[in-house]
């Protein structure tokens, strides 16, 4: 059974249609991560899903329950993870962790949220005097606190350093190994890239691109093949590389192939048989951020 | 249910300790009653009431401070409180959690509830022991009805004030504003006997008057039975359920929009 499943949902505010008909699906244990440039209709979906708003048309799934009808036993089930949302300022975070542990059946125990989340050193100090990564931290021990099945995490690292951010990934993959299924939102690309299973893409309200983050990067994209050739030599020298198309961007040389293999033998035979250094030779397919600004590039500044 | 009390329970223990944790909230709500009670009593100290059949004025000024308390306890610091915790998102967080809605707000209720109670034990300690307040067990039913009702009432119309405060900045000024010219028309710093007819008749339409006349009426040495004033009780009543109505109208679990 899938954990979330999504047909044809809409969402519209007055005229303004924000989510324009969408499906998908995130299957149990998986971490599904949801991109989407800002007033993409990211934030409504999510928070549909989450129970916070209701549809105007369309079917949704959460664990078998309809979140719009806001039941008790799916919220038993779920953390939630929002962006900027308040904890009691003046409780200790021991505290504010056995306050909403409590509020949950079958709690996971405060010492070994503290350990996820690695704050046994923060255990007895005042929330007030927390750093914004700690307190984003804390955010996510107070989403783990029902001990879910499901977690929603909007925009999980956001503000963190990068040790900060390796940390969190951590947790995250734990909970991925402890079987959780994950709703990832994230600017991040290499966030999403390292950490999803499977990444949909949203922009104008509706699902543009929707799949494995590597695939996608490689979806229709050539291979690159990038580096410099030393003074005095011109581009023109270099053999045909058959299927593929030479460009010259600045000191370098691009060459874009669906398949690199030959093009790259052809390359550095004829530089070995020449003498030639390629400075800076790299090979690489576009990445899942390249590919997201391609997708998205019609939204940009269209809403706010 | 019973799994729900114990979380109601734990709510209000949790509110407690970030409320004496808080110095605005502990100084505001608390002490600025008792502060009043002290000034006031002592340089009243040998005053008398003609009005109101010669009591001292410590015995008119004690029930006062205790509605002021009462006011202050569930209106403007629950009204104040609930504005900061939606405008920060706390409220929002709670709700995507399995707790139920009542169960929360009885915590929050309840911990407006054991302020006042507070407040009301030291303000009559107070009176009794430092400025020779008279305390009639006699009436001390109708005390604690007016008192019950006075907290419904004013929590209820505190969750509603939240609901109008449109982020935690402003919430001080209109909680505030809202009240204080109330308090003054309403008998609880000094006598009204002499005022106005129409300003005391203004007065009356409105839950503070009720409550202080209320009060006032269990302390008075000339109150016979129990102490029902039943004119003000069933004012606090009207407003209590007025409140609760607009409380559910009213109070929001987000500061956004949709």
């Amino acid at each position: 059974m899938a954990a979330i499943r999504v047909r044809d949902l809409r969402k519209s505010y007055g005229h303004f249609e924000a989510v324009r008909g969408i499906d998908f699906d995130v299957a149990e244990g998986e971490v599904f991560g949801f991109l989407g440039p800002n007033g993409a209709g990211k934030t409504t979906t999510v928070e549909i899903l989450e129970g916070y708003r209701q549809r105007s048309a369309g079917e949704v799934e959460v664990l078998g329950h309809d979140p719009a009808k806001g039941e008790r036993v799916l919220r038993e089930r779920i953390g939630v993870v929002l962006q900027e949302t308040g904890v009691e300022r003046f409780l200790k975070v021991a505290e504010v962790l056995e306050l909403y542990c409590g509020y949950y059946p079958h709690p996971r125990p405060v010492d070994e949220l503290l350990a996820l989340t690695g704050l046994e050193a923060k255990r007895d100090e005042i929330v007030k005097k927390l750093s914004g990564g700690q307190r984003r931290r804390l955010d996510l021990a107070l989403g783990l606190a029902g001990d879910p099945e499901l977690v929603f995490l909007d925009e999980p690292t956001t503000g963190f350093d990068p040790t900060a951010r390796r940390e969190a990934w951590d947790v995250i993959r734990n909970l991925r190994s402890l079987g959780k299924t994950i709703f990832l939102t994230t600017h991040y690309m290499d966030e999403a890239q390292v950490l999803a299973d499977r990444v949909a893409v949203i922009s104008g309200g509706r699902i543009v691109a929707e799949g494995p983050p590597n695939r996608l990067a490689g979806r229709d994209n050539a291979t690159e093949i990038r580096f410099s050739l030393p003074d005095g030599v011109a581009a023109g020298r270099m053999p045909d590389l058959g299927p593929a198309t030479v460009a010259v961007e600045g000191a370098g040389v691009v060459v874009r192939a669906h398949d690199p293999t030959p093009a790259l033998h052809t390359l550095t035979g004829w530089a070995l048989d020449q003498g030639v250094v390629l400075d800076g030779l790299t090979v690489a397919r576009p990445s899942l951020e390249d590919v997201y600004l391609e997708l998205t590039a019609d939204a940009v500044g269209n809403t706010g | 249910m019973n799994a729900d009390l114990a979380i109601a329970a734990r709510q209000l223990r949790f509110e407690q300790k970030a409320f004496w944790r808080n110095p605005a909230g502990a100084v505001f709500t608390f002490a600025f009653p008792l502060l009043f009670l002290i000034i006031f009593s002592t340089l009243n100290s040998g005053a008398r009431i003609a009005d109101r059949g010669n009591i001292t004025f410590v015995t008119f000024f004690v029930p006062g401070i205790i509605a002021f308390g009462l006011i202050s306890a569930c209106y403007t610091n629950l009204a104040i409180r609930m504005t900061i915790s939606r405008d920060f998102g706390i409220l929002k967080r709670v709700r995507g959690t399995p707790v139920p809605t009542w169960a929360y707000m009885a915590g929050q209720v309840g911990s407006s509830i054991v302020i006042t109670f507070m407040l009301l034990f030291l303000t009559v300690g107070l009176g009794v022991v430092a400025f020779g307040v008279d305390f009639r067990t006699g009436t001390v039913a109708g005390l604690f009805l007016t008192l019950a009702l006075g907290a419904s009432c004013f929590c209820a119309l505190g969750l509603a004030v939240s609901g109008i405060c449109p982020n935690a900045d402003a919430a001080p000024a209109i909680v505030n504003f809202s009240i204080f010219p109330l308090l003054f028309i309403s008998g609880i710093f000094f006598p009204l006997d002499t005022a106005p007819h129409w300003l005391s008749s203004l007065a009356k339409l409105f839950p503070m008057e009720r409550l202080a006349d209320g009060l006032q009426y269990a302390f008075d040495p000339r109150t016979p039975g129990l102490g029902f004033n039943g004119g003000d009780l069933l004012g606090l009543l009207a407003w209590t359920v007025a409140g609760s109505i607009l409380a559910v109208r009213l109070f929001r679990w987000d500061s956004a929009k949709t």
